[in-house]
Parts: structure tokens; sequence; C-alpha cells
């Protein structure tokens, strides 16, 4: 029963069993400092002397050519909301994103939510800092903005802010997959805010805080806690292993192959909605619940199988080491030794024809009422176009062997604009002034 | 439905063996041998009795003869230790006889009669004397994918015959009494999951949930029909999906009943089956319009035990330990289910609370918890 040839070509024209050219190429060990970020003094006394980049205490820049916390480093912590715009009145949303903004700016240096701070301000005026990150340095946190389809049209169908015109053409909702149970209740939203730290108490804050700066224009719709990063999105970094016990990310898109990050992650001059979005990315969040109890009394062979790398080293089933090739085409005892039902073939980026850039992050949300963790993957991919990322990759997911381990619980997409240029430059200003 | 087992049928090493033997085609449930009966032993079952005509027999094959006299439909056992089945015959309608042939080595056995179709039975001790064959490991290892194969085969002549009789009903408007059939034949359907789930798209066809399908696909099978029948009453327009499930059960039928699972396909089977009733049974996802799933909890129950004590001769020399807690925590599971029986059925999913729900959850657990070390002794040998 086993097809020797392998399954039909997918497609994107790409054969199964062959390799891109530029999958697995030389990454330049060079860090890009426009894209991932350079360093920029911290308010606090701490210097970490390390000759190897920033450490997980330093403030990454907040202006660049592209958002930060896309190709940046992935931090440890997550705070992801998602919001409803409650007023329909164009220039007040406005003044909150110029709010957020300048919030933003100094959250992410290590700075108070609010030009006063915490303790400085009057007697009797509630402070326009919430304290909690008092005396915390400014833990790499980056702040990444999206817009949601339902921004520039409601489900209804109503242009509210005279957007509809400017609304690129993949943004639009995800189609259906097959096992999807996703919850609308926490799926979708008109706008995102993507919070990532090396510390948890100083991603809340900034959520929080921008959450309080939003009060009477938006209206959080949802909410995600994130902890352990589940991909390396740096090759200065390890990969992290993902609550299945797996490394997750070892062929991840890194910051330092640019070349692949202009193919697959950023949007182009030549894009739908370039007008404001050229240099942006689309980002696409599902809420993956993992099926613990089951998982764990899967044996180790069924795991691997599963996955097709080995627990131990995450080397390709086949293979020795974790970054040795992922080799579809070897055999052991006249089988292939990664299985065409794993997810390491489905989703490698030779078998499913496209790559994006993942970002997830692992999230226990308490137990379910049956005593069961509530747990799995946060998983956020930014890609040029969603329909040829991740929709592509999902498809072809269709008989990955995972399913029988997961569910898709929630579901959203929003297109991020390009980095902020300056002092003058606010969320969405492209798209607003434009 | 899960799609875990298909794959393996795409690996040369667990490579399917096809049985080229007797056995296909034998609705009876019998072991089909060679070897002529030496006797025929009636067996008088009814609603409240199960009266079997022998208590001792020499070693050798026997047919049962068994007839339903009381009102509902019965099935027939003859069980070894640890409610291994020797041999079964299912779906005696009232009125019928039904014959069993089976081939028992010396050993304590019982009979159990099932009116209703749930439950342990009436049962009977069965005593058969003379010799009795030691069989090696590879030799039980072997007989326990026969055992298997045995059972699969009396759940999918079963299973045929239930789902032609919803279909009938289906298709003749009778909205009642296919609501009535349909947690019946799902229970064939939901025994023999791990064998009947390794045919490619016929699973999602037969047995996909609304949502399963990806976009352009259309929802069809027991749960297409069993939303027409629950959500709006109306089956006018089912005919054309209840022949494409007869159809596909059919087709389905035909192959589970020319494939063996090699041991270690059982041993896992018999997980998965529970990870069916862990994700899919006590959260109320698989019948989420008639929410009959305490049916399909204890037909997945049953499937996994079937599968478990078919290796239990193995089992027995290779670790007697695990079979004794396996035997424990099935037994714990039967009980904590068995408190939500009604009449010849089972209460429905959302009459359970969430305490109740987590009690059938932690049980689940721990047996799933028993039952994973099965693969790993099997693999030792």
């Amino acid at each position: 029963m086993t097809e020797q040839q392998g399954p039909e070509p997918q497609p994107a024209g790409v054969s199964r069993r062959r390799l891109f050219g530029w999958v697995g190429a030389g990454t330049a060990g060079v860090l890009a400092a426009g894209a991932t970020g350079g360093m920029i003094g911290r308010t606090t006394a701490v210097e970490t002397a390390s000759s190897s980049g920033p450490g997980p205490d330093d403030a990454v820049e907040f202006t660049g050519a592209h958002q930060a916390g896309i190709v940046t480093p992935a931090q440890d912590r997550l705070h992801f909301v998602a919001f409803d715009v409650t007023t329909d009145d164009r220039d007040e949303l406005v003044e909150v994103l110029k709010n957020w903004t300048a919030a933003a700016r100094r959250m992410t240096a290590g700075r108070d939510a609010g030009p006063v701070g915490a303790v400085e301000g009057e007697r009797f005026a509630p402070p326009d800092d919430t304290g909690e990150a008092i005396g915390l340095p400014p833990s790499g946190l980056t702040l990444t903005i999206g817009f949601g389809p339902t921004l520039f049209r409601t489900a209804e169908g109503v242009d509210r802010f005279g957007l509809d015109a400017r609304r690129p053409a993949p943004l639009t909702d995800l189609p259906a997959f097959a096992g999807d149970q996703l919850d609308p209740a926490i799926s979708g939203g008109d706008i995102c805010i993507q919070a990532c730290a090396n510390d948890p108490q100083v991603a809340v804050h900034a959520v929080r805080n921008l959450v309080r700066l939003g009060a009477g224009v938006v209206s959080v719709r949802w909410s995600q806690l994130g902890f352990g990063r589940t991909s390396s999105t740096s090759t200065g970094q390890d990969t992290p292993r993902n609550l299945f016990g797996f490394k997750d990310g070892t062929n991840n898109l890194k910051a330092e192959n640019e070349t692949a990050l202009d193919r697959f992650v950023w949007v182009t001059d030549d894009d739908s909605g370039a007008d404001w979005l050229s240099g942006g990315s689309y980002l696409v969040t599902r809420r993956i619940r993992m099926l613990i109890e089951p998982w764990d009394t899967s044996t180790l062979d069924e795991q691997h199988r599963t996955i097709g790398r080995t627990k131990g080293t995450g080397a390709p089933l086949g293979q020795r080491e974790e970054f040795d090739p992922v080799d579809f085409r070897k055999q052991v005892d006249g089988e292939f030794a990664i299985p065409e039902t794993s997810h390491v073939f489905l989703a490698n980026p030779t078998n499913s024809g496209t790559a994006i850039l993942r970002r997830g992050y692992s999230f226990v949300d308490g137990s379910d009422g049956l005593g069961r963790l509530d747990a799995g993957l946060f998983f956020i991919a930014y890609q040029r176009d969603p329909e040829t990322g991740f929709v592509q990759v999902q498809r072809n997911l269709r008989l990955d062997a995972m399913n029988e381990y997961i569910r898709h619980t929630s579901s959203a997409v929003f297109a991020c604009p390009p980095g902020i240029r300056d002092d003058a430059d606010w969320w969405g200003r492209a798209l607003f002034d434009g | 439905m899960f799609l875990r087992d298909r794959r393996l049928a795409l690996l040369p090493a667990l490579a399917l063996a096809v049985l080229t033997a007797a056995c296909g085609g034998s609705d009876d449930g019998g072991n089909g041998g060679s070897t002529a009966a030496a006797d025929t032993i009636p067996v008088a079952a009814t609603d409240d009795f199960c009266e079997v005509e022998a208590s001792e027999l020499e070693a050798g094959t026997h047919e049962f003869e068994v007839t339903n006299g009381g009102s509902k439909i019965t099935e027939f056992y003859v069980y070894a230790e640890g409610d291994r089945v020797m041999a079964e015959v299912e779906n005696i309608a009232p009125g019928l006889s039904r014959p069993l042939l089976v081939e028992l080595p010396a050993g304590e056995y019982e009979t159990a009669c099932k009116p209703g179709m749930i439950g342990d039975g009436i049962r009977n001790p069965l005593t058969v004397t003379g010799e009795s064959a030691q069989l090696s490991e590879d030799e039980s290892l072997a007989q326990a994918a026969e055992d298997y194969q045995r059972y699969v085969q009396s759940q999918t002549a079963a299973l045929t015959e239930q789902t032609t009789a919803f279909v009938e009903a289906v298709k003749a408007g009778d909205i009642e009494g296919a609501k009535a059939l349909f947690p019946v034949a799902r229970t064939y359907w939901e025994r023999i999951e791990p064998v009947a789930e390794i045919f490619g798209d016929l699973d999602p066809r037969i047995d996909g949930r609304e949502g399963d399908q990806a976009e352009g696909e259309d929802f069809t099978g027991y749960h297409r029909i069993e939303k027409a029948l629950w959500e709006t009453g109306d089956v006018s327009d089912m005919g054309p999906y209840a022949d494409q499930l007869q159809a596909d059960v059919a087709e389905i039928v035909a192959l589970a009943n020319e494939t063996t699972l090699d041991p270690l396909q059982l041993a896992n089977g018999a997980k998965a089956l529970l990870d069916e009733v862990a994700t899919g049974k006590i959260t109320g996802e698989e019948d989420r319009y008639s929410h009959t799933d305490l049916w399909d909890f204890a037909a997945n129950l049953e499937g996994s035990q079937a599968a478990v004590q078919a290796l239990r001769p193995y089992l027995e020399e290779a670790d007697p330990e695990l079979v004794t807690e396996i035997d424990e925590r099935f037994a714990e599971t039967e009980a904590e289910l068995g408190q939500y029986r009604a009449g010849d059925g089972w209460m429905l999913h959302d009459q359970l609370s969430e305490e109740q729900l987590k009690g059938l959850s932690d049980s689940i657990t721990a047996l799933t918890e028993s039952v994973s070390q099965v693969a790993a002794v099997v693999a030792d040998r």
C-alpha cells in the first residue's frame, strides 16, 4: 500500500520529495539590524556585558522598517489581545491609536505607560501607569499591532470608518478546515496587539495599560497568555520544546535568512494594499488545544512517527542531529524513515510548497471541567499572504497524524502594518491618513 | 472518527496480513474450522433466562443452537477467563434461531445471553475437560489476531443488518424507528473502529462529524442523518445519504472481513478506542444531536476489551500483574458506566452532570494508563 512514488505533486507544482534550493541553505550569521531591531539604552542601571547580542533584560528598538515582534528573536512570554472597536467615530479611533503608539514607545523602552508615571502624579488623580512594572527592566518587550478584516467592514457589511476600499484582498476570514472546532467568542477581532517579553509581568503590564487607554473606544474581545516560546526565530536561539515534549520550529524561517523573509513574510510594493501595508505582514493566530492525556499514553514510537522527528535530539527520523537535513527519500528497512502522514512530512516547506514564520507560545489555561489540562500551543504565524502561507500549509495537514491529538479552538487573521518610522509616526497612520 | 490507524495502512512494517484461510463469509461468528461439530447444544434464550443444555463438554468443536424466545434482540457469547470472547453470535431477533460453532480446549468457560444486547448478560458456567493445548508465545499472538478477526466478523455481520434496517427506516420516513435504530447500528461500528478506520476516505464518509469536512466536501454518513432526525425531524431529503451510507458500510465490511490486525495493532487499537471515549464521547461531540454518546462509549469500551482479551493468553504469561490491573480497571469503568443505564439503553449525554462525566473521565483515564502498557509487552516478545 505504500506509494513508492510518494503522493501526487502539490498544487504549487512542487515535487513532494524534492528540496527547494533555499531550504536549509546556509543562513547569514550576521543579525540584520533593520529586521531584528537594534538595541537601545535601557532606563535601568543593569548592563549585561554580553558580546553576543542583546540580553533578555534589554530593550528592543520600537521604530524600524518592520514592526518589532515579528523577526525579533522570540521572547519567552506572550500576552496577546484582540479588540472589538465599539465606536463608529473614526477620529476617536485614531486618537486611541496615537495614544497607544506613544504608550508603546515608552513601555518598550522600559518606561511608564503615561508621561507622568505610576507614582509621580497628583494625589487625587489615578496614576497614568498601573505600576506593576516599576523596577523591572524593558525585558525585550515588543508590541505589535494588526488590523482584522472586520475593521474594514463588519460582519454585517458596514463600513464604519471609510476603510473598506483600502482593505487588501488577502485580508479575509480564513476558510474552514477539516476538524475545526472554533469558538467564535475567542476568534477574530477588529484590532490585535501582540505583547512579547522575557518577563510575563512586563507583557501583562503593557497590555493592561493599553486596554485602559482604549476604554470607551475598544473593548477586549479575547486574550491569551503564553509561556515558553515554541519557535526560534533566530539562528542564535536554541530550539525550544512544545508541550508535546518535542523541539518545535527547527526549520522555522529565521531572521538571518533575509531572502526567505522577503519572499514569504513581508508584503512588498507590488502586493495588494501596498500603499499602507508594504513592509508589513499578515498575522494568523490559532489556539490549538493539545489532547494531553491521549498523547501522554501513546508510545514513544507513535510519538516519533506522528511528529517525524525524534523526541530526544529533534533529529529528523533517519538522521542523527537536529539540524541534519530532512530527507524525505531516505528509507529504513524498506520504508520511508519519515512517514507520509507525519507532521514534519506534511508541514515542511518541501511538501507544503511554501513557508511561514512561526512565533507561537505554549499555554496552560488551567484545566477543563473534566480535570484534564486545558493546554496547547497558541500558534502565531507571519506571512506575506495568508492564502499562500498558513492556509496552504494547513490544507496540506489534512491527513496529519497529529490531528488525532489536537483541536483548533480559535482562529484570527490580521494585517500588521510596517514599522513605526520616527517620533511623529503612529500605528495605522498610513491607513487612516493615506 | 479518527485518523490514526489509516496511516498504519501505509506502512509495510505493520502491513496488514490478509487472511486467506477460512472464516471469511461466515456470519455465524463461529470458528469455522474444518472440524465438524460433535454435537448440537440447544440454548433457550428469553428476556430473563438463558438455558444452556450442557454445563460440561469434552474438548473439541461444538455447535450451540441459540433460540430467542424473548421479546428483545439477544446475543450469545462463550467467554474464557477475563471475558475473552471464544465465540459469539450477535443480533438474534425474537423468534429466530442461530447456530454458533466453537472450538474449545479444556478449561473453565462461561456462556452468556445478552437480551437487549447490553450488560454482563445472563451467565452460566461451562467446564471443558480433556486435552488442553499449550501454545508458544508466537502461537498465542497469532491466535490473538485470529480471535480478534473472528470478533470483527461477528460485528460486521450485525453492522450490516442493523445499518440496513436503519437505512430502510430512514427511507420509509419512519422517524421514531430510525431514531431507535441509530444507536444500535452504531454500537457495532464503534466496537470495531480500529479495523474499520484503516480504509482511507471511508471512515470520514461514514462517521464524519459536522465540521470535519474541508471546504467543498459534503457532510455525509450516520451523523448527517442523525442531524436530520433530531434537529428537523424531516428525513425526506435523506434518501441519497442513506443509500450512500449503506454502500459505504458494505464496502468497509468487505474490507474489514479480509483484514487481520497484527498484535501490535491490536494493542494500539485497544488504546485508541479508549482515546475515542475520552476525546469524543465524554465531551458529547460524537452524537451532538441525539446525545446517544453513552451507547458509543459502551461499544468503544467493549471493543477495547475484546482487543485486549484476544491478547490475554500471551499477556498472562508475559505480564500477569498487568492483566490483573487491566481487569480491575475495566471492571471499574464498567461499574461507573453502569450507573447510567436506562432500560435497554443508556441515559442521554445531556442528562449527566459535570460531576458524573468527570467520574467517567477519571475511570477512562486510569484504564487508558493501564491499556497503554500492553503494546510494549507485546513488542517485547
